[in-house]
């Protein structure tokens, strides 16, 4: 097994899993959203690494690269519109939490659900 | 179709993606609520017509800036498409244009603009999801229905929706990267992202082991997002406490979406492609639909707030969908489409009587709507007759679709007997959650503190439109029958 060369398949793998776990365990709202930050960008690892061809170079065309080797930049420009999404979500779900602060005056999930149920 | 014909597949997103960038500028809530109507009365005509046209026939397919499959984009719209089509628009049209008054009442009138403008995103996003042929156009029309329900959900007066808002948003974001994680990994061994492309190349595919895993990942995370048993957990609470005409909104078509993708991708790029995927298919979703339906319906019986009732039954009808889904046979699939287009109508008309009571009404909890019959007794027959839909009582459109997915079931022998005993059992407790409420609403105490408003009345006619709907189907369900007749068979790739 290679695992040198799939390392960058190891590095989504593993971040993917500690970005899930935070969101899964941790209690305090904004740790929540840090690990679904964590767990986004993992995904962009694993698609720019699908992208790269190995010894490729920019795919810029120029008449003197004739014959040259070129990464796909498709999955590169999905990603950058991945990376907007997940801006997108991060601002929207700090903003969230903000108003929960306001509202409940805690950011912690266990504080806000006994309020609830009270 | 010439003209501006052939762009109507592009229009039904531009319109309203547009008019809500117009609608944020227009500092006025009465002028931002009729652009809003009418970019989304605007995107059911484009609906309707895109359905008359698709119905029967070919399906149409609209290469984006000329560029062609499957380099370029494809919007592609066949009868299953125009049947969601229909559902989002009719029941963004229909709230918006009765619910000003509830909203008023919800919403600071300086923030409504907004809350008008994320309507549209959310409508443009969930029309985008049914016409394009792209899996990653799919994934970011889904994030932006997504983020734009948040807002919507979020924007209420009632504190209770933000922790509800926060779980739907991390939830929904997990599901969406399930999804594009199962996407990336079936461009790494396909290089495509066309869906019809992506079928025929898979077949050419020596190692299908990333295949499977993305199969594993696009189910999960689609049922994460269509709040599939047990990944349900983000609705009911996300339902109760949204503003009461999102709720109507929502109700109606968000779930059914993510619905649509999920049994389009594993119908058409996963089935035919991977040996054993109908054994997992049915043998995951089967139990897990039958599980929803009981469970749905026992925890909307012990519900105390109207609202919550009716997200938990939400939980199980779409236990119902899936159920006829995951059978694999055309009669299964019929019943489950079917009743994607039946429950839609019942439940947003389920809300939009509710949006009205809750006008009148401290709160949605049972104490609290105490003899409401008497005092608005057009808009509570509009509500028992949208509940005798929603529990399927003959004459209604709710019946069409548990007859069909009766007839379904009986196919099956023995296991059939099972599965309508559990669909009969569900009915009965439909019967119970829906009468309580009714019994409190027409003989119990009106709650002397209650506000005295006047009613609004173009909601009680959006309602009425709703119930009358409800009833047009249970007669005359031609329609809804051909459409999902025809999508079975295009979802099972045989020619009808």
């Amino acid at each position: 097994m290679d695992i040198l060369g799939l390392f960058n398949y190891w590095v989504f793998a593993i971040l993917l899993m500690i970005g899930f776990y935070a969101v899964l365990a941790k209690k305090n709202l904004v740790k929540k959203l840090i690990g679904l930050a964590l767990f986004q960008s993992a995904v962009f690892l694993l698609y720019i690494t699908v992208g790269k061809v190995e010894g490729g170079t920019a795919p810029i065309f120029s008449a003197t690269a004739e014959g040259d080797l070129f990464s796909n930049p498709l999955p590169q420009v999905l990603i950058l519109t991945a990376i907007v999404v997940g801006i997108s979500v991060t601002a929207l779900g700090l903003g969230i939490v903000v108003r929960i602060k306001e509202e409940y005056g805690s950011i912690e999930e266990d504080e806000i659900l006994e309020m609830d149920q009270q | 179709m010439s003209g501006i014909d052939a762009h109507l597949p592009a229009l039904q997103v531009v319109v309203p993606m547009l008019t809500a960038g117009f609608v944020v500028l227009l500092k006025q809530r009465g002028l931002a609520w009729a652009a809003a109507s009418a970019a989304s009365a605007m995107a059911f005509a484009i609906a309707v017509q895109l359905t008359m046209t698709a119905m029967g026939g070919e399906p149409i397919t609209y290469e984006m800036g000329n560029w062609p499959a499957p380099y370029g984009i494809v919007l592609h719209i066949d009868s299953f498409s125009a049947v969601l089509m229909l559902i989002i628009t009719g029941a963004s049209t229909l709230s918006l244009l009765g619910g000003h008054a509830s909203l008023d009442s919800q919403i600071a009138l300086e923030r409504q603009p907004y809350y008008y403008a994320a309507w549209l995103l959310a409508v443009a996003g969930l029309c985008g999801i049914c016409i394009t042929g792209d899996a990653f156009n799919i994934f970011v029309f889904m994030e932006i229905s997504s983020l734009a329900s948040y807002v919507l959900i979020a924007g209420g007066p009632d504190r209770r929706a933000l922790p509800a808002v926060f779980k739907y948003l991390i939830m929904g974001s997990i599901g969406a990267t399930f999804y594009l994680i199962g996407v990336g990994l079936i461009y790494l061994m396909t290089g495509t992202l066309n869906l019809a492309d992506m079928e025929l190349r898979i077949a050419n595919v020596d190692d299908l082991r990333p295949i499977y895993l993305a199969a594993g990942f696009i189910t999960v995370g689609l049922a994460l997002k269509a709040a599939i048993f047990p990944l349900h957990v983000w609705l009911p609470n996300a339902y109760t406490w949204a503003p009461h005409v999102t709720t109507a909104f929502m109700a109606a078509c968000a779930t059914k979406v993510m619905l649509y993708i999920l049994f389009r991708f594993d119908y058409l790029v996963f089935q035919g492609n991977l040996d054993g995927h109908a054994i997992q298919f049915t043998g995951y979703l089967l139990p897990l639909s039958l599980v929803a339906i009981l469970v749905g319906s026992v925890i909307a019986m012990l519900q105390n707030n109207v609202k919550s009732v009716f997200a938990y039954s939400s939980v199980a009808q779409i236990g119902y969908i899936v159920l006829g889904a995951s059978l694999i046979t055309a009669a299964g699939l019929t019943a489950g489409v079917l009743h994607i287009f039946n429950h839609a109508l019942a439940k947003g008309a389920l809300f939009l009587a509710i949006a009205v009571i809750a006008m009148a009404c401290r709160s949605m909890t049972l104490e609290h709507i105490g003899g409401i019959a008497k005092q608005m007794p057009v808009t509570f027959i509009g509500f028992v007759i949208a509940g005798l839909s929603l529990i399927g009582v003959p004459g209604t459109a709710g019946f069409i679709s548990k007859w069909y997915l009766i007839t379904a079931s009986l196919e099956l022998g023995n296991t059939g007997v099972l599965i309508i005993a559990i669909i009969l059992i569900s009915s009965l407790m439909a019967v119970y959650y829906v009468w309580r409420i009714v019994e409190v609403a027409a003989f119990g105490e009106r709650d002397p503190s209650a506000p005295d408003v006047e009613i609004s009345k173009p909601l009680i006619i959006a309602l009425w439109i709703a119930v009358i709907a409800n009833l047009y189907f249970g007669f005359v369900p031609q329609l809804p029958v051909t459409l999902a007749t025809e999508t079975s068979a295009i979802l099972l790739e045989v020619t009808p």
